[in-house]
């Protein structure tokens, strides 16, 4: 009696953070390249390891793609204007995605001056999800944003963005008013008692918003390899069955090949959707009340 | 008695994995449900908006997609933790 194949523990090890880079072959047999494990560093009482693992090395690779790709398309598009006439080919399209973000999305979201001002950010954001995202869905690749730890550390960027640029634009006491205000139309004790109750909703709000924009991100990038690696699983499970294994394998084959169609449009969903929502939270602090 | 007592212990276990996963399949099916419904109805009132006005398709697709994936993104939080009932 063969063993039940452990589908959840395929479906973690390929989604998971490891701390080596393995290559499987198709005939069996893998590439293994280990990663280096560093001491960690004692910063008060935490103990903190700076060990690259598969994750690191991915962001890595997705930054130095993002660098690659914006200087060849600086360069290129600088050719085709001096020779004279319209862009064109693959750098116009970068272009285009480009002053997309830039102006319907952050110009658009915090204002004309400030907008401009935070529109790298933003357009940092973008291009640096879109590629961490759609390097999970090529041969050998891994997604380091389907890690918790590593959408947490961009929307902690978001946060410290969002109330540091809201305090500078509004001022402290300002920016104090955005968590201590009256509701407009109470007044007397019901004004105070509403005030006083705003305030830790409104300091939980402020925090929630990041919060989400982590989850957001996480979830839909580990739930669609999710879908994908249990539906190659259903293959394993049906392995021993007569004839259903051959239907079982045709229909898992062309249910994958849908949801990876689907997944390099969530990526580029996503992406765009951290780097809106993120916009819209500066434009929100730039301009309360 | 010692092993009846760890046999009893051991299925109290089992009862409450089983108990937990059950928690999480319902709670993510009533998930999934809300936010068929509330994309739907988003879906809906925005085609029918567009095309009431179809000069102002633009914002109302931007409007459209932005809400949404605040809905999804709702919905994915309660996934992530259905996620975690399974784990604890």
């Amino acid at each position: 009696m063969m063993q039940a194949p452990d589908i959840g523990g395929m479906i973690l090890h390929h989604t998971a953070d490891a701390r080596e880079i393995a290559f499987e072959w198709p005939w069996g047999g893998e590439a293994v390249i280990p990663l280096p494990q560093w001491e960690p560093i004692q910063v008060g009482g935490l103990a903190i390891d700076l060990s690259p693992t598969k994750h690191v090395i991915f962001m890595l690779v997705a930054a130095t793609l993002v660098l690659a790709t914006m200087v060849a398309t600086g360069r290129a598009l600088e050719r085709q204007r001096a020779r004279g006439g319209a862009p064109k080919g693959l750098p116009s399209m970068i272009e285009a995605m480009v002053l997309y973000i830039r102006n319907e999305v952050a110009i658009a979201n915090i204002g004309r001056h400030r907008g401009a001002q935070f529109a790298p950010y933003i357009l940092t954001l973008f291009w640096f999800i879109l590629y961490c995202n759609l390097l999970g869905l090529v041969p050998w690749g891994a997604t380091a944003t389907g890690n918790l730890m590593v959408t947490g550390a961009l929307a902690l960027t978001a946060l410290a963005t969002i109330e540091i640029s809201g305090m500078v634009a509004l001022g402290p006491m300002g920016y104090l008013k955005t968590i201590v205000f009256t509701p407009p139309g109470t007044t007397g004790i019901a004004a105070v008692i509403l005030t006083a109750i705003m305030i830790p909703i409104e300091i939980i709000g402020k925090l929630v918003k990041p919060f989400a924009l982590m989850l957001r991100l996480f979830a839909n990038m580990t739930a669609g390899h999710f879908v994908i690696l249990s539906l190659l699983g259903i293959i394993f499970l049906f392995g021993n069955v007569a004839v259903i294994k051959y239907l079982v394998l045709g229909g898992s084959i062309f249910f994958v090949l849908f949801m990876m169609a689907l997944e390099l449009f969530i990526a580029l969903l996503q992406a765009y959707i951290f780097a809106l929502l993120t916009s819209v939270f500066i434009g929100m602090m730039q301009h309360e009340h | 008695m010692f092993m009846l007592q760890e046999a009893a212990a051991d299925a109290a276990k089992t009862a409450l994995n089983t108990n937990a996963l059950l928690g999480a399949g319902i709670g993510m099916g009533l998930a999934i449900i809300g936010a068929g419904l509330g994309i739907g109805r988003i879906g809906g009132q925005a085609v029918e908006a567009m095309a009431r006005q179809p000069e102002a398709s633009g914002d109302i697709r931007g409007a459209m997609i932005l809400t949404a994936a605040l809905i999804e993104g709702v919905t994915l939080a309660c996934l992530v933790f259905a996620l975690l009932f399974k784990v604890l």
